[in-house]
């Protein structure tokens, strides 16, 4: 079974404070630290896991700048055969749309069965890329799958639904899935490992290899753009405890026992 | 006359909150611009649940039909597609929900159209759509506009604008007589849920929450030891259930349990959306160290600090109020 797996290099926002761009269009990225994407990392688990299940390669792609080749590393120490890396000063400010188009074409002389990629980039939160990469590659697919399952040319998948529910779907191969995080326990990945991978070669391809033209990609291509960004206010006032962390644990003490009795 | 049209999921004969809330939006937006508000409502054997949407839409489109009774993406889109290009809408308003999500960019992009994701607001003036949404775990709001285009696809967050009591319309029901094929590349097996092994948190009055800002697994024994001096339960936010590190049972969010606890002590829990969908009410307390975390924006109470210098002392405090 040949599987190609979609990521993306974001950054750790959770506990970051962040800082908009005087161009109102991006965050400053100094200060923060990068890693692949949440679900994606889920995503290419369960691709080296159907490939030492069931044989075949498992090739990983993400389009970004050379910083970007730090996941890819990764993710060739996680048991990914290939690596591609595309790039293109064309690609600037794609959307999910013209993204998907990309990445279709990316593999349009690639041979596979199933494509993987996480349920949405932590960063934006679109969860649209694998919807619209089955539309340009004509296959069907699935979303949030949190458990899969592959019987020949079928994979029988569960799709997460809201409130703990779940549909159990069959879907025909090749298909595009998009992996929810949880659906396995990603693999401990050493600085050794990923120092091994970092002698494999890395493929990088453009605008050429993917036979498109400038006018799809980029912000040409992009239905949607990105026009501002800004630090939302909260429309509720907190009351924030302070003192030392005696006082503060004493209030907090007091209002637990007056508010839950 | 112009058209605003709004997909109504329902599971199990009960239409979902966030149906409710773009049908009340596209209502208003309706009233506003001279339109008219069609509803679809996809489903099997729900003439009655539709006769129930005449207050909410000036049309409501029933699509009955027993290869609707389970969600497929082939005969959603195909539905879809078909009566958006015969309705010609120039918005389509659909709940960023598992399936609003699976469908909605396959079908803008079969009909050629701008999409824009989980929107918490939107404005639609002469003819151009602006989308505000949020990015970078809930810390900023991206402001999205589109191509020009003669009509929108807007998937909606649920929550993002509660219903009210609103003048009832007086709508008219037409049925929907699209002719629809099986599916032929995906077949619906079955529903299931996920299982219980006994803890009810959604039945706890308090509930003591940890998020992955606990770090490992073996931290957990110091908050259940909290949550039992405080007669509460101890819940979780979803990367505390992915990592392994408590069973789904625990889960608040929208992908776990709604809960209405009285008191709600979120620890080491950022606060995302998906994780707030599933908090309902009571007094909220979060303790975390990023004082710009979402949770704040939502919390009563608050202590930015480490949970593991305050949860110690904390639990000396509880103590001695138990017994003076």
């Amino acid at each position: 079974m040949d599987i190609i797996v979609f990521v993306k290099r974001v950054p750790d926002t959770t506990e970051a404070d962040i800082v908009i761009s005087p161009d109102n269009r991006s965050i400053l990225e100094r200060d923060l630290v990068f890693d692949i994407n949440e679900s994606d990392k889920y995503a290419v688990e369960e691709a080296v896991q159907l490939k030492e299940k069931l044989g075949g390669t498992v090739t990983a792609i993400t389009l970004g700048n050379e910083a970007s080749e730090d996941i890819l590393r990764r993710c060739l120490a996680t048991g990914v055969d290939k690596a591609i890396r595309l790039t293109d000063a064309a690609f600037a400010n794609t959307d999910a749309y013209a993204l998907a188009k990309i990445l279709a074409g990316s593999i349009k002389n690639m041979k596979y069965d199933l494509i993987l990629t996480g349920v949405q980039s932590a960063d934006t939160l679109q969860a649209q890329v694998g919807g619209y990469l089955a539309h340009f590659l004509g296959l069907p697919h699935c979303t949030v799958v949190n458990d899969m399952e592959i019987n020949g040319s079928l994979a029988k998948v569960h799709r997460e639904l809201e409130g703990g529910l779940e549909d159990v779907v069959e879907i025909k191969l090749p298909a595009v899935l998009t992996i929810q995080t949880g659906i396995n326990e990603p693999r401990y990945v050493s600085i050794m490992g990923i120092r091994k991978a970092s002698r494999l070669e890395i493929k990088v391809g453009g605008l050429i290899d993917i036979g498109l033209d400038a006018g799809s990609t980029g912000e040409a291509g992009s239905p949607t753009k990105l026009a501002k960004l800004y630090i939302p206010q909260s429309a509720k006032a907190v009351e924030i405890l302070t003192g030392s962390i005696a006082d503060m644990a004493g209030k907090l003490a007091g209002i637990l026992k007056e508010k839950g009795g | 006359m112009k058209k605003i049209l709004a997909l109504v999921e329902q599971r199990c004969g009960v239409i979902l909150d966030v149906s409710l809330e773009i049908l009340q939006k596209g209502a208003e937006l309706a009233a506003r611009s001279g339109s008219e508000l069609v509803a679809v409502v996809p489903g099997n054997n729900i003439g009655s649940l539709a006769a129930g949407l005449v207050s909410k839409a000036n049309v409501v489109l029933v699509a009955d039909n027993p290869l609707l009774e389970h969600y497929n993406y082939e005969t959603y889109s195909y539905l879809l597609s078909t009566l958006i290009k015969e309705q010609s809408p120039e918005l389509i308003l659909i709940g960023n929900t598992t399936t609003g999500m699976d469908f909605a960019p396959g079908l803008a992009s079969q009909l050629n159209l701008p999409l824009i994701t989980s929107c918490i607001d939107f404005q639609l003036t002469d003819g151009k759509l602006i989308g505000i949404r949020q990015m970078y775990d809930g810390k900023v709001n991206a402001e999205v506009t589109c191509a020009p285009s003669a009509s929108y696809v807007v998937t909606v967050r649920p929550g993002s604008f509660p219903v009210q009591e609103r003048v009832p319309l007086a709508g008219r029901i037409e049925n929907v007589t699209v002719a629809l094929k099986a599916p032929e590349s995906t077949k619906f097996i079955e529903s299931i849920e996920a299982a219980l092994s006994g803890v009810d948190i959604t039945k706890a009055d308090v509930l003591v929450s940890v998020g992955q800002g606990i770090g490992d697994k073996k931290n957990i024994p110091m908050f259940e030891e909290l949550a039992a001096l405080l007669n509460a339960t101890l819940s979780c936010s979803r990367p505390v259930v992915d990592k392994k590190w408590l069973p789904k049972e625990r889960q608040v969010g929208s992908s776990g349990k709604t809960v209405k606890p009285k008191v709600y002590l979120a620890i080491g829990i950022s606060g995302s959306f998906q994780h707030l969908m599933g908090l309902k009410g009571g007094t909220i307390i979060a303790v975390n160290k990023d004082p710009k975390a979402p949770i704040f924006g939502v919390a009563d109470y608050g202590i930015v600090g480490d949970m593991f210098q305050v949860v110690p002392v904390l639990k000396e405090k509880v103590k001695a109020l138990k017994n003076p």
